[in-house]
């Protein structure tokens, strides 16, 4: 029964993603929607089942199908582990999955490759439920690179702007840079405890004492290599930037919601290797808190309406890895969630502007769209607050725990993450009043074509927004829901929080410090009115800021052109080099045949000549041996 | 036996030998007539029979003159195809001169 | 016996083919080939039985060699390669119209018989014959029906001839030395052989040569790219398909087990340069502008890592090497099919002269991209079960060589996904881009299907392989 709600569970995205290939075009851009969000709500409903037989009975499900991998000391099933943790992480894949997916029918249905794209969202929901419910490291692998796969085919979704295939092409590959860290983590793993399932791994680390301790720290560290890339950390963050030039709908599933919490979902899962390595847990919380703060300075003078998106994502995913470094794995875990509802809700709000805008992402060519779009925008407004940590909404609680957790553990990374929860505050409402107040600054024609979203559009919003309100409540302080339901995930017990005086004033100081950062954009932007400056002007610090601190550029420098300049070195000389040696050695040859022939030049006296040299030379030989 | 080789020593044969060789080979080396060229290689195969036979009778064993009498039929032999190959050289050259016949050029 | 049969099948489609003229060739051609397929699948069958397959018969007595054949489950899985591989091959050529069609397809499958042979001999002047047998066919392929400058073309295709003939003769010296030892060519015999490690080194160079230049390991690479190039696509996948897995199969079969001392002193070096190889052949790739060598480098980078893994000398390694070998053959026919199906449209082989493919042809590029997902080893697909096992087997060695020989999942999808990008994608090219026809779909379909298929369950294969794999472990380190 659980194996075939499993494979239903699996394989349900999976099939809508062979229907939409096969007869998508044949079936029509309404059906081949329809049967794209059904494939996921199925999934959907499959994982609410196993989530309350789960929740009820405490005890993970394990489904082992076949043998896949065979290895020396082990080998790979093909398996599947539905624990709280990968139940809980399905539920809002599939969950936010299918309200994106609906939201994409609308969204979408001007595109003429629409069955396509459902196909691939079907496609991404298949792999990131393989990645969630994998039962060992290399069917999580699977899915890690599924995932991958679906973002290079989304981002690369309009293949006929080659800067788009670009920034696809960047994604995967700098994915990949990650992903050799993760196998090099598995290959560690796989080689000293003979495993790679997790539950095995779990006691296997937990009791052997055999296995050299540096070689646990290297794991992590791969491990960790692996979720940079995925979750976008320095210094593998700057693709997801790039990955903007997906459909929006993408933008809110796989590159805010889902996909890149993969990195945490693994450190989560692994949490066991993790807790005994407080070496990498410091790194980790560095790394997250960097990506915090750097993340967070960009987006505050980025114009393009996804890209703050972006880089708030980027700066929301360091501090999860912030928190998972302070070993609060629950809080990481808590705020992915609360995240996912207010990002994929900000995502969407933003695509429904730029809907009707006709694709106008520069937040200086909007403003004034509140009165035309009054859903989207209390929608996001709702968003802008929960991600800003507004009492009491979502992201207040979740924010909140995380930056508690590193002033017990650190106060360095407690300020940093505050400074990052300011600019957080002032970045969104930078958007939320460019966007939405003042007067309409786009051409005459949009303005004629401003209307408000269908409800195929509004409706996830809602719902996202809803969330992102209330979401906050699985985890109260003092009522700790999810603290206790993943619980049996973790052998170090989380302490939670006493509400002390410090707990409260820490309390007061974030919301204190999001109610400024959003007063500061108030000032500037809804009361003093003020624009950004167009790209010409932007000068000093700002400019440095807007242009990414030059982090690209610099891997360009530092990665790109050097292997390219490598190769055609290799090309050019190299390959010319060996190649002329061999055929010198030919070419020697010829040279020695030709020194030759002059002797055998057919003069029969020169011949004679050799032959008596020869003949005395026999006969002094003969002498001198003697 | 009377050994004619306690009147002349074989050292008298040997020094005879050497020197015809020597002309052979110089005939060899020098002459540019084929003919002349084919006679030198006679003295040479001549000289070599003659310290043939003087060894025989010196060693008292007449296994070195049945070598000559090999030797001789074997060079008869070659006289007669070489001289026959030079003949038709000429029919087809109008000269036996070695210089001229650079036919085997490589 | 049953063996030969199949041997004898082999052969005498080819002559079969010939004499069955022009317009039926491909048709006889593709008969005989599937016939062998199909016979190979009931040999694997009684292996899978118990039945024992070897065979050895006096051949010639002075010197002592005997005609046999070992067929265990290696020497299977390369038959099953082989006989697999040929008839999409031969079905590959259906969309082209060769002169003199009987002599290609003949010899195409003559190749075949000659690489059957060379995976089943157990004979050591037997094998050679076979392996210098494999040559000549692919010369004429390559020599008569190429493409491009025919001087030109000469000129690469004699420079293949004569290095990988030379480096053969030095494995025959290394033969020839070998039986004076042990009397015999037997493998048998020769795996008895205790050599000492100043012979088992010479043995060894004498055998790295002749299979460094037909793998090829770098530095001994550069008929590579040039051949590929200018060979019909047919003999490029020939080449790049199967002939390449003789040398290596070969360092699996004979140079390990019969010099494995040698093997062992020097395994950094011999690793280093296969890694080096999968490195350099990585980068080299990045910047071809024509199709056909960008894949020739990346078939170089991809055997460099399968040598680095025969190299471990561990489990692994090897298993993982047959397995990739597998998987590259299916993969490396698919690409260079690929590179056709574009030519035959588009009459080029320049990156920069495509684009724009995929508006007009949604499914080829479908095929196009998973076949190059394939190639970058994505999980799920065959290639990913081998090179994760090869990649395994050198972290046993060496984190280093695990962290170095991983570069090509990075590089390998730079590459790749570049080369894709600018020949697929982008705005739409003016010239029109047929859609593919029944027949090369249906081939591009079965290659995805097979490495898909055992790319999710790959137990078949490593059960049949691993029993003969072991043995060759204990003969290394006996």
């Amino acid at each position: 029964m659980d194996t075939t709600l499993a494979l239903v569970l699996v394989l349900a995205p999976f099939a809508g993603f062979l229907i939409n290939v096969f007869f998508g075009k044949t079936l029509g851009k309404s059906v081949s929607g329809t049967i794209g969000t059904l494939s996921v709500a199925v999934s959907f409903v499959v994982s609410l089942m196993l989530f309350m037989q789960v929740n009820a009975t405490k005890t993970p499900i394990q489904i082992a199908l076949f043998d896949w991998i065979q290895v020396g000391n082990f080998k790979v099933d093909f398996g599947f582990l539905l624990d709280q943790l990968s139940l809980l992480w399905l539920l809002f894949v599939t969950g936010i999955g299918s309200l994106i997916h609906l939201y994409s029918i609308s969204y979408m249905h001007d595109d003429e490759k629409m069955h396509t794209f459902f196909a691939y969202l079907n496609l991404f929901v298949f792999f990131m439920i393989t990645l969630v419910v994998g039962s060992n490291l290399l069917i999580m692998f699977i899915g890690w690179e599924g995932v991958g796969l679906c973002s290079y085919l989304l981002i690369g979704f309009w293949y006929k702007n080659q800067e788009y295939n670009d920034a696809a092409k960047k994604a995967f590959i700098m994915n990949r840079i990650g992903d050799l860290g993760l196998l090099i983590g598995i290959f560690i793993l796989g080689a000293a405890f003979s495993t790679v399932d997790f539950a095995t791994l779990k006691t296997a680390l937990e009791t052997s004492n055999s296995v050299n301790p540096n070689w646990i720290v290297l794991a992590a560290l791969a491990l960790f290599i692996g979720a940079c890339g995925k979750s976008a950390q320095i210094p593998l963050y700057t693709w997801l930037p790039d990955a903007m030039a997906g459909p929006t709908p993408v933008s809110a599933l796989i590159h805010a919601a889902t996909m890149v919490t993969a990195g945490i979902f693994m450190v989560t899962r692994m949490n066991f290797l993790f807790s005994l390595t407080p070496e990498v847990q410091t790194i980790i919380a560095v790394i997250g808190a960097a990506t915090a703060l750097v993340a967070a300075t960009i987006a505050l003078v980025q114009n393009d309406i996804k890209k703050v998106l972006a880089y708030s994502t980027v700066s929301q995913l360091g501090l999860m890895f912030l928190a998972l470094g302070c070993g609060a794995y629950q809080v990481a875990v808590f705020h992915v969630i609360t995240h996912a509802f207010f990002k994929a809700c900000l995502f969407l709000g933003s695509g429904s502007v730029i809907h009707a805008l006709h694709g106008e992402q520069d937040m200086r060519r909007m403003g004034g769209l509140k009165k035309v779009m009054p859903i989207t925008y209390i929608t996001m407004l709702i968003s802008s607050l929960a991600i800003s940590g507004i009492f009491p909404l979502a992201g207040f609680w979740s924010k909140d725990e995380i930056l508690m957790t590193a002033f017990h553990h650190n106060i360095a990374l407690w300020v940093i993450g505050s400074i990052a929860s300011i600019m957080t505050a002032f970045y969104m409402f930078r958007l939320m009043f460019l966007t939405f107040w003042k007067d309409f600054r786009g051409t005459e024609e949009q303005k004629h074509h401003l209307h408000e979203s269908p409800k195929l559009i509004t409706i996830p919003l809602i719902i996202l927004a809803i969330l992102a309100a209330i979401g906050g409540a699985i985890n109260l302080p003092g009522n700790a829901w999810l603290n206790h339901y993943l619980a049996p995930l973790f052998s170090v017990a989380h302490q939670e929080h006493v509400l002390g005086t410090t707990e409260y004033m820490l309390m007061g100081i974030a919301l204190a410090g999001g109610i400024i950062g959003i007063a500061i954009a108030y000032m500037k932007y809804a009361k003093q009115g003020q624009l950004p400056e167009e790209d010409a002007q932007i000068t000093g610090f700002s400019k440095v800021l807007y242009d990414k601190y030059y982090v690209d550029e610099v891997y360009e420098f530092l990665f790109v052109k050097p292997i390219n300049a490598l190769s055609r070195f290799f090309r050019d000389y190299i390959e010319t080099a060996v190649s002329g040696f061999v055929f010198g050695l030919g070419k020697a040859t010829m040279v020695l045949g030709a020194q030759g022939r002059k002797v055998q030049n057919g003069n029969i006296g020169l011949y004679l000549f050799f032959f008596v040299l020869g003949v005395i030379a026999i006969i002094s030989y003969l002498f001198l041996a003697q | 036996m009377n050994n004619i080789l306690n009147h002349i020593g074989i050292e008298n044969y040997i020094f005879l030998s050497v020197i015809l060789f020597c002309i052979g080979v110089f005939g060899v080396l020098y002459r540019r007539n084929a003919i002349i060229v084919f006679m030198s290689i006679e003295i040479m195969l001549n000289a070599v029979n003659l310290l043939f036979v003087a060894f025989s009778t010196y060693h008292q064993d007449a296994q070195g003159q049945v070598f000559v009498f090999f030797s001789m039929a074997v060079a008869a032999a070659e006289v007669a195809v070489g001289l026959a190959i030079l003949v038709s050289i000429f029919r087809n050259l109008g000269s036996i001169d070695i210089d001229n016949l650079k036919k085997l050029k490589g | 016996m049953d063996v030969i049969y199949l041997l004898v099948l082999l052969l005498v489609g080819a002559l079969a083919t010939y004499l069955s003229g022009d317009k039926l060739a491909s048709k006889v051609a593709l008969l005989f080939s599937l016939g062998a397929f199909g016979y190979s699948l009931y040999l694997l069958n009684l292996l899978e039985a118990g039945v024992n397959l070897d065979y050895t018969a006096a051949w010639i007595t002075k010197p002592n060699i005997a005609f046999a054949l070992k067929t265990d489950g290696l020497a299977m899985a390369m038959l099953l390669l082989t006989t697999a591989l040929t008839p999409m091959i031969v079905f590959s050529g259906f969309g082209n119209d060769y002169k003199n069609a009987r002599s290609i397809y003949a010899l195409i499958l003559f190749m075949s018989f000659a690489m059957a042979g060379t995976f089943l001999a157990a004979d050591g002047l037997l094998y050679y014959i076979f392996w210098e047998l494999a040559l000549i066919p692919i010369y004429f392929i390559a020599l008569l029906w190429g493409n491009g400058d025919a001087e030109e073309r000469k000129k690469a295709v004699l420079k293949f001839f004569i290095y990988t003939l030379g480096g053969s003769l030095f494995m025959l010296t290394g033969f020839v030395y070998l039986y004076l030892q042990a009397g015999s060519f037997l493998l048998t015999d020769l795996y008895q052989l205790r050599l000492s490690c100043a012979q088992q080194f010479w043995i060894f160079m004498a055998f790295f040569l002749a299979y460094a230049i037909k793998i090829p390991i770098i530095p001994f690479h550069t008929w590579q790219a040039k051949v590929y190039q200018k060979a019909p696509t047919v003999g490029t996948m020939l080449l790049s398909g199967i002939m390449l897995k003789m040398g290596l199969y070969s360092v699996l079969r004979w140079q390990l087990p019969i010099a494995p001392l040698a093997a062992k002193g020097h395994q950094y070096v011999l690793i280093g340069l296969s890694v080096a190889g999968v490195i350099y052949g990585s980068i080299v790739a990045l910047r071809q502008k024509d199709l056909k060598k960008l894949l020739a480098y990346s078939s170089l980078a991809h055997v460099g890592l399968i040598a680095a893994g025969a190299y471990t000398l561990t489990l692994d390694g090897l298993r993982g090497a047959v397995l990739q070998m597998i998987a590259h053959g299916f993969t490396v026919v698919g690409l260079f099919f690929v590179a056709e199906i574009i030519f035959r449209r588009y009459e080029t082989r320049l990156i920069a002269e495509m684009g724009g493919i995929r508006q007009q042809t949604p499914k080829f590029t479908s095929m196009f991209l998973l076949l190059v997902l394939a190639s970058v080893a994505l999980p799920s697909t065959f290639n990913f079960v081998g090179e994760f096992t090869v990649l395994y087997s050198l972290f046993q060695v060496n984190l280093g060589f695990a962290i170095l020989g991983g570069l090509t999942i990075i590089l390998g999808a730079y590459y790749m996904l570049k080369m894709f990008q600018h020949a697929m994608l982008g705005e739409v090219n003016a010239k029109p881009f047929a859609d593919v026809t029944f027949n090369e779909g249906l081939l591009l379909v079965l290659i995805v299907a097979v490495l898909f298929f055992f790319g999710l369950y790959s137990k078949p294969i490593t059960d049949l392989i691993s029993p003969s794999i072991e043995n060759i472990l204990i003969h290394i380190n006996r």
